[in-house]
């Protein structure tokens, strides 16, 4: 008998501060009225989708000593915008992206927990850990985390918001008016916590909510990163989303789990991925082609060169040929806030290939930008988008993927009308919800229902 | 009949739990099982929206709450916890169109970058119609919460102790004020240009750092939320003394305070005036509502029983920083009319029990102002600030109109 197929699962990423947005289509509305986020929400719950999701930074990006001006700038509070589209759905799951060096745990722990009242247990929660002191200067604390810390902080931060938020059980409130019991126990929510960056005790004031704790998604990718998922996400937020790509982080990251004593679908691996959607392969093709270029104009073409470069490139032309200077080594980065810089750990090399590159297939600056830059875009028509998103899944690339679609707010409304009944057809996605909470999607152990298989 | 025409009154609400009253849970209106949930903040905040109320605060803390001052009490006869309140009046916000929605921040402990941006985003979520209520935690087992500062323990005696503690925490909370207005002004209103012949998003000269300085935090900036709707959300606090009032008269939009009689009223009124003046604000509106606790009923003297029913099951009679009103819709129009001859623009009531003083003020108070030509017959204003009377403010990073 053949394996049985697996599920799939879908999320929306609201585009937002990266150049997928191509903001300068007529058909792109705000990114930062309600509207918007209403509209795109409405969409992905049409569609069936698991949740959606929203990335953060706390500081706008700069670049070359400037506000880096070519992307979309500016996006709402993550926990109130979740709050507000938690009115207007009723069944998607509400992903945010929180930062663990940038907040307490007291706080964290009641805006999830207070999200998970108001939504009926959908809350999940990212936890990223930018650390730079660039970050850190809009904060009282600053940037006082060195880079090693930020994963010893971020798991001592996630376990210290669990032992507050389990510091309720759920059967505390009475609220029994014939008796004048409101509680159960004068002492609901006693914590103590001493770490070794948290160092507090007291009450904490929301009492249990319908999912206990809000799902866990890490995206990370250093080798810390990959542990601390392992050890304690319930799903990665991943950027290798090809095929072999896929495959390798896929194998790589459920391989850690067994030794923190956990089955392999305790983890979910969820990459982002976009898609551009036309009536047939190649015209899907050629739209494919016109998106990238008009998300990679000359002008983020030599930007995005600068990442590696580490240098001012504003005289080069973008359509000519890639700089024979070399990337600048130094610790000061020309470009500050953004996390894709990680992505080019040796600089040196990857400036030496993208020559070579350009050298052999005779690419512009721009050029290179476009077919080197781009994420996993699924391209075709519908009936080829379906198919290629459950090979990648049943191919154990991924368990499903976070779509960014490149339009705000109609971007997923096609992808909702033609590829999910395609979907369901083939009997790989849901045709309804199945519970109400998020872990009910996402098909993981409600934390007060069934021992986690770590259990110790 | 008065023979002068009362000018129009505004009116809010305050939010707490269930109701004011201690064992207002215990009222069989009250379902206290569904205070944790959306359908019951929804309920009340349209129930005020009904009413036409200029808005609603949403009270909270970052404690359990507690009898006693300086500690969590060990009682389990009282409500105890709550929801994030710029989460509640956020997950309100697409479900009611005109009521303003001001929760509670505790400046003390959080990030004013976070609550810039969240209330910010609040007046996106709700067009317009957000604001803030800042309280300070004078509490040394909130700090103890976080782990980053102590407060000293202030013991109701020792005054003299808590006066330096007190001043210190407001002018803490002064400056997360000033943190926070700055960030909303730090885009320009027309900072998003979208020009695609330059491929620029934004024009970022449009886009300010807000350099900010303090004794206790510095701020860089900008805001990575544009400025919301209102241009500035409205600020609000209470006040119950000299440094309070300075803060109201030097950083807020309304300022609650709690008058027990007409003459204090005035008196009050008149000090914050005095420190507005001081500050350079003498210009512009600042509203002084009057907060009192609220018993409403139609029958005289069920208030009044009412009151000392719920008393009898708390176990003491109830009081309150505020003045504790009992009596009819009437009679507390009457009240409101007098007290306002103080100085003050409107009322924030306590309900005692949400669901019967709430809707007692929102069907008996109201269309009784209404009456006297006291209070709106419909909303007049799509903004918080608009139904207020207050104009949406110049940005002040945008070089004016004559330099330009
Ligand atoms: C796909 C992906 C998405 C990410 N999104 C965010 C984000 O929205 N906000 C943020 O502050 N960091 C984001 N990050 C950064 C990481 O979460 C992480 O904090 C950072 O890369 C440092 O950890 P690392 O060295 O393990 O990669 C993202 C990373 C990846 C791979």
């Amino acid at each position: 008998m053949n394996k049985p197929l697996k599920q799939i699962h879908l999320a929306a990423h609201f585009p937002g501060v990266n150049n997928t947005t191509v903001w300068s289509d007529p058909r792109s509305g705000s990114h930062i009225e309600f509207s918007s986020f209403a509209h795109f929400a409405r969409t992905a719950e049409r569609a069936k989708f698991d949740f959606l999701f929203l990335a953060e930074g706390l500081r706008l990006r700069e670049q070359g000593g400037q506000i880096y001006d070519l992307d979309v700038v500016g996006r709402p509070d993550t926990f109130t915008v979740l709050a507000a589209l938690a009115a207007v759905t009723e069944h998607l799951g509400l992903t945010g992206t929180i930062n663990s060096t940038f907040n307490e745990p007291y706080e964290v722990a009641r805006q999830f927990a207070s999200l998970d009242h108001l939504s009926g247990g959908r809350s999940a929660w990212n936890v990223v850990t930018s650390w730079d002191a660039f970050t850190g200067e809009n904060f009282r604390r600053g940037g006082f985390l060195p880079k090693e810390e930020r994963y010893s902080r971020a798991k001592e931060f996630l376990a210290t918001t669990h032992e507050l938020l389990d510091s309720w059980h759920g059967d505390e409130i009475l609220a029994d008016q014939e008796t004048g019991a409101f509680l159960r126990d004068a002492k609901a929510g006693s914590f103590v916590h001493t770490g070794q960056h948290f160092d507090i005790h007291g009450r904490f004031n929301v009492p249990r909510s319908p999912q206990g704790r809000p799902v866990v998604f890490q995206a990370g990718d250093s080798e810390e990163g990959r542990e601390f998922a392992a050890s304690d996400a319930d799903a990665i937020f991943s950027r290798y989303a090809t095929l072999e790509a896929g495959q390798a982080f896929y194998a790589d990251v459920k391989n850690r789990l067994p030794k923190y004593g956990r089955r392999p679908d305790q983890l979910l691996i969820l990459p982002a991925a976009t898609f551009t959607l036309a009536d047939t392969d190649a015209e899907a093709e050629e739209l494919a082609k016109e998106v990238r270029r008009q998300q990679v104009s000359g002008a983020t073409a030599l930007k995005h060169l600068e990442f590696v470069w580490n240098r001012d490139l504003s005289s080069y032309d973008p359509d000519g040929p890639l700089p024979d200077i070399d990337p600048d080594v130094s610790d000061q980065h020309i470009s500050k806030g953004r996390a894709q810089v990680r992505m080019y750990r040796d600089p040196l090399a990857t400036a030496r290939e993208w020559r070579e590159l350009a050298a052999a297939h005779n690419w512009s600056i721009r050029d290179l930008v476009i077919e080197t830059g781009n994420r996993q875009n699924f391209i075709g028509s519908a009936a080829t988008i379906a198919r290629t998103i459950n090979e990648f899944v049943q191919a154990d690339a991924s368990d499903g993927f976070i779509l960014v679609p490149h339009i705000t707010p109609t971007g997923l409304d096609d992808f909702a009308d033609q590829v999910v009944p395609l979907l369901q057809e083939q009997g790989v996605f849901r045709t309804e919800y199945e519970g109400p909470t998020l872990r009910h999607h996402l098909g993981l152990a409600h934390p007060d229902h069934a021992p986690e298989a770590a259990g110790v | 009949m008065s023979s002068t025409p009362a000018s129009p009154l505004h009116l809010a609400v305050a939010l707490d739990g269930t109701g004011w009253h201690p064992a207002s849970w215990r009222e069989p209106v009250a379902r206290p099982r569904d205070l944790f949930t959306a359908a019951h903040w929804t309920g009340l905040i349209q129930e005020a929206e009904r009413g036409l109320l200029d808005f609603v605060t949403i009270e909270d803390g970052l404690g359990p709450q507690s009898s006693l001052f300086p500690a969590p009490d060990d009682r389990t006869d009282q409500v105890r916890g709550r929801l994030d309140a710029v989460l509640i009046a956020s997950r309100v916000a697409p479900l009611t169109r005109h009521i303003g929605l001001v929760p509670t921040v505790i400046a003390t402990h959080t990030e004013p970058f976070h609550i810039s941006k969240a209330i910010a985003t609040l007046d996106y979520v709700s067009t317009g119609r957000a604001g803030l209520r800042v309280q300070i935690s004078p509490r040394s087992n909130e700090a103890d919460h976080f782990g980053r500062r102590t407060v000293p323990r202030i013991e109701f005696p020792d005054l003299a102790l808590a006066e330096q503690a007190v001043t210190d925490l407001f002018d803490e909370a002064a400056d997360h004020v000033e943190v926070v207005r700055r960030l909303w002004d730090s885009w320009e209103d027309d900072a998003e240009i979208r020009d695609a012949a330059t491929g620029r998003f934004i024009d970022r000269d449009k886009l300010h750092y807000i350099d900010f300085e303090g004794r206790h935090f510095s701020v860089k900036g900008p805001s990575i939320t544009p400025r919301p709707p209102q241009g500035q959300p409205l600020v609000t606090a209470l006040a119950h003394d000299t440094v309070p009032y300075r803060l109201v008269a030097r950083a807020a939009d309304v300022g609650y305070i709690t008058p027990h009689d007409t003459a204090e009223a005035r008196d009050i009124v008149a000090r914050i005036r005095a420190e507005q003046q001081a500050a350079g604000r003498a210009d512009e509106t600042l509203h002084v509502f009057g907060d009192l606790v609220v018993f409403l009923d139609d029958e005289p003297g069920a208030a009044r029983a009412r009151k000392e029913r719920l008393d009898t099951l708390a176990g003491e009679p109830y009081t309150s920083d505020a003045l504790v009103f009992t009596g009819t819709p009437t009679e507390l129009a009457d009240l409101l009319q007098e007290l306002a001859a103080g100085g003050l623009t409107g009322f924030r009531l306590r309900p005692a029990v949400d669901g019967h003083d709430l809707p007692a003020i929102t069907r008996g108070l109201v269309p009784e102002l209404q009456r006297r030509g006291a209070f709106r017959s419909a909303y007049e204003a799509d903004t918080l600030r608009g139904l207020l009377g207050l104009s949406r403010p110049a940005n002040r990073y945008a070089p004016h109109a004559a330099t330009a």
